[in-house]
């Protein structure tokens, strides 16, 4: 790749990055925090862009004067070209179209359903508002349910948001993907549904679920961990939120 | 100089994707770059009419990538890039800085003469550099260009992803109930690092390394041999980067979680998978702890395994060690860092945990 590819090459990186920063889109692979430093990365790339772009013209520039001083060309390709610039760059170019001609979706139904739920016991609980009904994370309510027995939840009316995903035999589950640091580490919680399920599911819709606690548990077959029941009352589908992650675990 | 045709060869190998069909051809065209008159096909051209094609050909591409497991790999895949450019992009920075502003004379005075001595300051020094493994690479290879004995550079380059303040911070997070993991993580990479370090003192060539050449052409000023120096890593880098993503994609969204469960129960079993898993998987070693964390049927050893090995080798780190380093010491340094990585954790955990 010549040195004027690179700069476009390094310029429409830095584009997609400070684009992806600058709407939500970055949400769909990344930890919110790393938002500044996705900005700043993004600038570096364009300056860097620009840099080569003004260095490469200065010195064509150059050469061409010092051609023209010596009338006599001393040789074709003396100038900067002397090493090959590294083909493997040609490479940068596919998360390039990947961001931005298909922006893939944030993970959804198809990771959850090959991955085991990933619900940890707490060092400690929080207190909840004692509001009626509470609006409650999805890793929340899951963990409150299996370590906590349900004690802080009580009765209440739960208002729960996730995507659903059916497992092999169509058993629906409300599922929210944790995050640490990258989609590549993601991992699902899952909490499994009863009571008044809407007739027709489709994966990957995302729905908020109107409940209350269930003492019911059942295993995860992927990795016999416990993913507990929601006493479903209501289900309406509401569009996907801004983050689809749960970040709670970087708090 | 001589390497840089090397990393042709894996562009080749990578199984193509269905986005870039015209890519693999258009290095190829490249070495005719030099002559200057009539049609020729030199790269902006190739860039300009693969840009163009995707863009027409959006269309058909988005149907192909809808399947569920494509469109998982792509989120991966895109994660992965997105998640390391940042920190790669810092390394980069820093080690353009070294190689430019920094003389080299300033680390035959800072770091010991003996490089026996110099090799556990230089991996202390690893503890400064608030990154992942992404940054280290190129800063390791800025040391090696700058006189810096490859020795202590080892020892840095292992020992900066794993026992900075971020990622032990995360790891004190991530296992709230074991605050000695901490401790045996920092023990444990500190020492594989030192080893490594003292094992290249020892064994280790010269030849092996394949430094692509920084030389500053004459007359050029300290910006353009920064902003090139800057240029070069990020595309290369930046390439091998994007090689490293895509098998850690291909795993994550391919392989069945399930054969994990097998593996727990036996405990010399348990340390090889989560090792294995640790190459595997390439995450970011801000991440890992919480990941291994999450792998409650595993015990404590395989899981500090799992630690040290992850910051030290993966698929995206052997791609970019074998892009800054040349693939010879690649190939030598990758299963000597694996061994040694697991028996340090070992050993760490039967003192410490």
């Amino acid at each position: 790749m010549s040195r004027q590819a690179q700069a476009a090459v390094l310029f429409l990186i830095g584009t997609a990055l400070l684009h992806a920063g600058l709407t939500n889109l970055y949400l769909r692979y990344v930890k919110a925090g790393l938002q500044p430093l996705l900005l700043l990365s993004g600038g570096v790339l364009i300056v860097a862009a620009l840099a080569t772009a003004w260095y490469e013209w200065r010195r064509a520039r150059a050469e061409k004067a010092h051609a023209e001083a010596h009338a006599e060309p001393e040789g074709e390709g003396h100038g900067g070209h002397v090493h090959r610039e590294p083909r493997i760059s040609w490479l940068l170019l596919l998360p390039l179209f990947a961001l931005i001609l298909v922006a893939p979706p944030a993970l959804g139904s198809y990771s959850a359903v090959r991955t085991g739920t990933a619900i940890q016991q707490p060092y400690g609980l929080s207190k909840l508002p004692d509001s009626n009904p509470l609006t409650i994370g999805l890793v929340d309510y899951a963990t409150r349910a299996v370590y906590d027995h349900g004690h802080s939840l009580g009765t209440r009316q739960l208002k729960v948001t996730g995507f659903v995903a059916l497992d092999k035999s169509g058993a629906p589950y409300l599922v929210r993907m944790a995050l640490n640091c990258c989609a590549a580490d993601a991992q699902p919680v899952k909490i499994a549904l009863t009571g008044k399920i809407p007739p027709v599911l489709q994966p990957d819709t995302w729905l908020l679920v109107t409940g209350t606690y269930s003492a019911k548990q059942t295993k995860d077959p992927v990795n016999n961990r416990p993913i507990p029941y929601l006493q479903v009352t209501e289900a309406k589908p509401v569009p996907t939120p801004k983050d689809p992650y749960d970040e709670s675990w970087n708090q | 100089m001589a390497i840089t045709t090397e990393p042709a060869a894996p562009t080749t190998e990578t199984p193509p994707t269905p986005e870039s069909p015209p890519e693999p051809q258009a290095p190829a065209k490249e070495p005719q770059a030099p002559a200057k008159d009539g049609w020729q096909l030199n790269s902006p051209l190739v860039l300009t009419m693969v840009l163009l094609l995707v863009v027409l050909a959006q269309g058909p591409i988005r149907t192909a990538l809808s399947a569920p497991v494509m469109q998982s790999w792509m989120t991966v895949f895109v994660a992965v890039v997105v998640q390391a450019l940042p920190f790669l992009v810092l390394g980069v920075l820093l080690s353009a800085a070294i190689a430019v502003f920094v003389p080299a004379t300033w680390f035959t005075r800072a770091l010991p003469d003996n490089p026996v001595l110099a090799v556990p300051v230089a991996g202390m020094a690893g503890a400064i550099l608030p990154g992942c493994e992404c940054a280290s690479v190129p800063v390791a290879g800025a040391l090696v260009r700058r006189g810096v004995t490859p020795a202590a550079a080892i020892a840095f380059l292992l020992s900066a992803p794993a026992i900075n303040p971020i990622v032990l911070t995360a790891t004190a997070v991530a296992f709230p109930r074991n605050p000695e993991m901490v401790l045996a993580r920092f023990v444990g990479s500190l020492l594989v690092a030192c080893v490594m370090g003292w094992l290249w003192t020892r064994l280790g060539r010269t030849d092996w390394l394949k430094l692509p050449a920084h030389e500053p052409h004459a007359g050029e000023t300290k910006g353009a041999a920064f902003w090139g120096s800057v240029r070069h890593d990020v595309m290369q880098a930046g390439g091998f980067l994007v090689l490293g993503a895509m098998s850690a994609a291909t795993l994550k969204a391919v392989a069945p979680a399930s054969w994990l469960r097998t593996a727990a129960d036996n405990p010399v079993v348990a340390i090889l998978a989560l090792s294995i898993l640790a190459v595997l998987l390439s995450i970011c070693s801000e991440a890992d702890a919480f990941v291994a964390a999450s792998l409650t049927q595993f015990s404590l050893t395989a899981k500090l395994a799992f630690l040290v090995v992850g910051p030290m080798i993966d698929l995206k780190l052997f791609a970019m060690q074998a892009g800054t380093f040349g693939r010879g010491f690649a190939l030598r340094f990758a299963p000597a860092t694996f061994v040694l990585a697991i028996a340090g954790a070992v050993v760490t955990s039967a003192v410490l945990l």
